[in-house]
């Protein structure tokens, strides 16, 4: 989901996961999604919101062990160690407190919290704000790799359209609350006017 | 003048003693003000009077109804910890959005109406609580200890010791920190922040059950018994650090051992002018020195602002 | 509205209470009007706390302490503590007492204001608390000059005016209850002047800058630590005056006369009130002298049924009732009395303007 400031991409993910209030009605896998955030959480969408999510007095171990709150099953322990595949320092360094991370490790760390929860769909709010380009480059390739390796949905709000485009299917423009422009990534990265006007690069 | 009189070790190790176990006591009610201070961010001016009234419930299972200690001992802890609950549901939850103000005078508002409730159902008299572990005392190598001390500090520390358990190992415990520290982020990950906050105030209701209970038998079961006490807790939580656990427990034995070696060393002369009336202004005293020196308490981390 | 009509509303509303404070005790019984004075203190106490809980954004749970020092001063002033082995030999006029007790109130306020500054939020709140809760024990410590645990009685003494005959003032006769109800009721109404010419100039946006954002307040240039350093001393100081009002209408001062539970009704005082204004203060005042009492449910008797008078007459009744009201409170006016006064007004004004033309 691409737009400028104040189009609405982060009010969109919000309405989404529940954290504000809204019209209308929106369905996951058929079925309606009512009241706040836990229900949400509990309905398989994972939320990791602009700026860290992470929680930073609590431990790395800490932190994983939440995204995985909404389950039941006791299979917590197989997960830290599916995640800690794609993330080894964060089995490694479990506890260390979050708060003493760099800010690229903080959103490694939101990003597998997220995962722990086993969601069938993963909100990412500029995940590149304020990293470094490699950081950036590298938490991409890790979402690209859940997806097409897990089958995992992600809908993404960048900034950075060119980053996004390169590693998403399908985008959407939004203007002022409104969808402007949708097609699939290729069309839009292609359209060299959409790319000027819409994209700015 | 210093020391007239001879130093006598063992003396001086009871009075270690009872200030640990009065310490204790002040650790369990200034970890229930930690607790609901780093949920709902205020301080519970209400806690000792809901620690009183958790003993009035004590005494009328043991007196008036004929129960042993021990089951009387449990299901006052259940009762406290339903009407923590229901506390937070009824009257906190309400008002959670304002201003931390209102909170507090809605606090102060439970204080005067439970202080005023335990006094139009049980009188104003003071009454009888037997503790449980008797009048007896022990002879440790010279050191004679009150087996009230000893259990008090007992009880204390294992309850301290299982809370510490129960936060962080389980699942509740985590959602509970989380809850705290990051309410918003906390529902992200489906934590229901508002029942995790009413579960605060029912274990800071269920500590200062056992706080009333173990203090009842030492000073007398009366409506104003826990007043001293919630200061002493508010001192020795300030003194850890308002926001730590840790704390809270250090401060509370800290201080409680502080103020008696202060009233034993008066005997001896050091201090002479330290009397008991100055017991309190005194404890205080030492507390805003500690503050001016380290601003948010021993273990407390400063806050860091967004602005 | 504009802020000029605004502010000639308010003028008019200042000088209609002016009036009916100074016609009131024609109307009520000589004894009421005692009563009516000690609201006056409240309100003088009220005044001084909002000014920095209100306006400045620094939690006072002692103000009953700065009460206690304006009233010994005022006290020892007037009678003296020789008798107890002290120095002073007392002999001043009541009134004269009052500025001093307000300075000296000021200066331990200002004292204490400077540690303070490295204090914040909460823990400045139990700093104040601490003094609050010491200084009973304090003054009971300090026999000879406090008189200790019996304190200093002022009835009858030639300092104390109108205790017992009539005061004549300006050609008029008062008894003593009403000499006392304008005395109280003068002063507050200065304070109330004074406290409102302070906020609305540049000390009032300074304090309300550093309530608002500390950080933002020291990027604009406000000195912290002169502002509220400032607001602790003038704060203290109308407790000051107010604890010697109090001094003098008791005629008599004693440790227990300002206990912890002052510093909390005060602080309860200007929730009820709203706190940063001014005008809601007046029923803060009202609210914590007469709650208590009303708690008792002396003047409920038609409102409830007999049986609940009766269990809120019997020892603890009226503070189960005092609480509950309370909280009550906080559910249904959570700006206090100031807030709603507020909320009324933006209601009349957005009806004029949505009025078509």
């Amino acid at each position: 989901m691409l737009g400028a400031n104040g189009a609405g991409k982060t009010t969109t993910l919000r309405a989404i996961s529940g954290t504000v209030s809204r019209s209308g009605t929106i369905e996951l896998d058929g079925k309606i999604l009512k009241g706040g955030p836990e229900v949400a959480a509990k309905s398989g969408i994972a939320h990791v919101p602009e700026g860290r999510g992470t929680f930073v007095e609590l431990t790395v171990l800490e932190n994983l062990r939440l995204g995985a709150y909404t389950r039941r099953d006791r299979d917590v322990k197989a997960d830290i160690t599916r995640v800690g595949e794609y993330f080894p320092w964060m089995v490694e360094r479990g506890g260390q407190r979050a708060g003493t991370l760099s800010g690229g490790e903080q959103q490694m760390l939101a990003l597998g919290r997220a995962l722990m929860s086993r969601p069938r769909l993963l909100l990412l709010d500029e995940p590149s704000l304020g990293l470094a380009p490699l950081i950036v480059r590298e938490f991409f390739r890790i979402v690209r790799e859940l997806n097409e390796k897990e089958g995992l949905t992600v809908l993404v709000v960048e900034q950075d359209a060119r980053i996004a485009l390169r590693a998403s299917q399908r985008a959407y423009v939004l203007e002022v609350g409104r969808v402007a422009l949708t097609g699939t990534s290729d069309e839009l990265q292609g359209d060299e006017s959409i790319r000027r006007s819409y994209l700015g690069y | 003048m210093l020391v007239a009189a001879a130093f006598d070790f063992s003396d001086f190790m009871q009075q270690v003693v009872s200030g640990l176990a009065s310490g204790g006591i002040y650790a369990l009610l200034a970890l229930a003000l930690v607790i609901i201070h780093r949920s709902t961010g205020v301080i519970n001016f209400a806690q000792g009077e809901m620690a009183t009234l958790s003993a009035y419930i004590a005494w009328t299972l043991i007196v008036n109804h004929g129960w042993s200690y021990w089951p009387a001992f449990v299901v006052t802890l259940a009762l406290s910890f339903a009407g923590g609950i229901g506390i937070h549901r009824a009257v906190i939850r309400p008002v959670e959005r304002g201003s931390v103000l209102r909170i507090v005078i809605v606090t102060i508002g439970l204080l005067v109406a439970i202080n005023g409730f335990v006094i139009w159902k049980w009188g104003g008299e003071p009454q009888q609580l037997q503790g449980p572990f008797g009048t007896k005392t022990y002879d440790l190598g010279g050191v004679v200890v009150a087996a009230h001390d000893i259990g008090t500090i007992a009880v204390a520390l294992g309850i301290v010791g299982l809370l510490w358990l129960f936060f962080r190992f389980t699942k509740v415990g985590l959602a509970l920190r989380a809850a705290a520290v990051n309410p918003e982020e906390a529902r992200l990950v489906g934590v229901r922040v508002t029942w995790m906050l009413a579960l605060g105030w029912g274990l800071a209701a269920t500590l200062g059950a056992v706080a009333g209970m173990l203090t009842a038998p030492t000073v007398g079961l009366d409506p104003q018994m826990m007043q001293a006490v919630l200061i002493y807790a508010f001192a020795a939580a300030v003194l850890g650090g308002i926001d730590s656990p840790i704390g809270a427990v250090v401060g509370g034995l800290l201080l409680g051992v502080l103020l008696n070696m202060l009233s034993y060393l008066s005997q001896y002369g050091a201090f002479d002018w330290f009397t008991e009336e100055l017991r309190l202004p005194a404890a205080l005293l030492i507390i805003l020195a500690v503050l001016l020196v380290r601003p948010t308490g021993i273990f407390g981390r400063p806050e860091v602002k967004r602005v | 509205m504009t802020p000029r009509t605004q502010r000639l509303i308010g003028f008019v509303a200042f000088a209609a209470f002016v009036v009916f404070v100074a016609v009131l005790p024609a109307f009520v019984s000589d004894f009421k009007a005692r009563d009516y004075s000690y609201v006056g203190i409240y309100l003088i106490a009220l005044l001084g706390l909002n000014i920095l809980t209100g306006y400045t954004g620094q939690i006072s749970l002692g103000h009953g302490a700065f009460m206690a020092i304006g009233g010994y001063t005022t006290a020892i002033l007037m009678a003296g503590n020789e008798e107890f082995g002290g120095p002073i030999s007392g002999g001043m006029k009541d009134v004269w007492t009052l500025p001093i007790a307000g300075l000296v109130a000021g200066l331990v306020g200002l004292a204490f204001g400077i540690p303070a500054l490295r204090l914040s939020g909460l823990y400045l709140a139990l700093a104040t608390f601490a003094i609050a809760v010491a200084m009973p024990s304090t003054v009971k410590r300090f026999e000879e000059f406090t008189g200790g645990g019996s304190g200093i009685q002022l009835f009858g003494t030639p300092e104390l005016t109108g205790s017992i005959s009539n005061v004549e003032i300006l050609g008029v006769s008062l008894t003593p209850n009403d000499w006392m109800y304008y005395l109280a009721w003068s002063i507050a109404l200065v304070a109330f002047a004074v406290a409102w010419l302070i906020l609305r100039g540049r000390t009032g946006r300074a304090f309300r800058a550093v309530r608002d954002s500390e950080t933002a307040a020291v990027s604009s240039g406000v000195s912290l630590a002169r502002y509220k350093t400032l607001a602790f001393g003038i704060s203290a100081a109308y407790a000051g005056v107010a604890g010697g009002l109090f001094a003098i209408a008791s005629a008599f001062v004693n440790p227990d006369a300002f206990p912890i539970a002052l510093s909390i009704y005060l602080l309860v005082g200007i929730v009820v009130g709203g706190l940063g204004g001014l005008s809601g203060l007046v029923f803060g005042a009202i609210f914590i002298f007469y709650l208590p009492l009303w708690a008792q449910g002396q003047d409920l008797g038609s409102l409830l049924p007999d049986r609940i008078i009766v269990e809120t007459q019997k020892p603890g009744g009226a503070a189960i009732v005092y609480g509950v009201i309370l909280i009550l409170l906080m559910f249904v006016i959570p700006n206090g009395v100031g807030g709603l006064f507020r909320r009324v007004g933006q209601l009349i004004s957005n009806r004029r303007y949505s009025r078509p033309k």
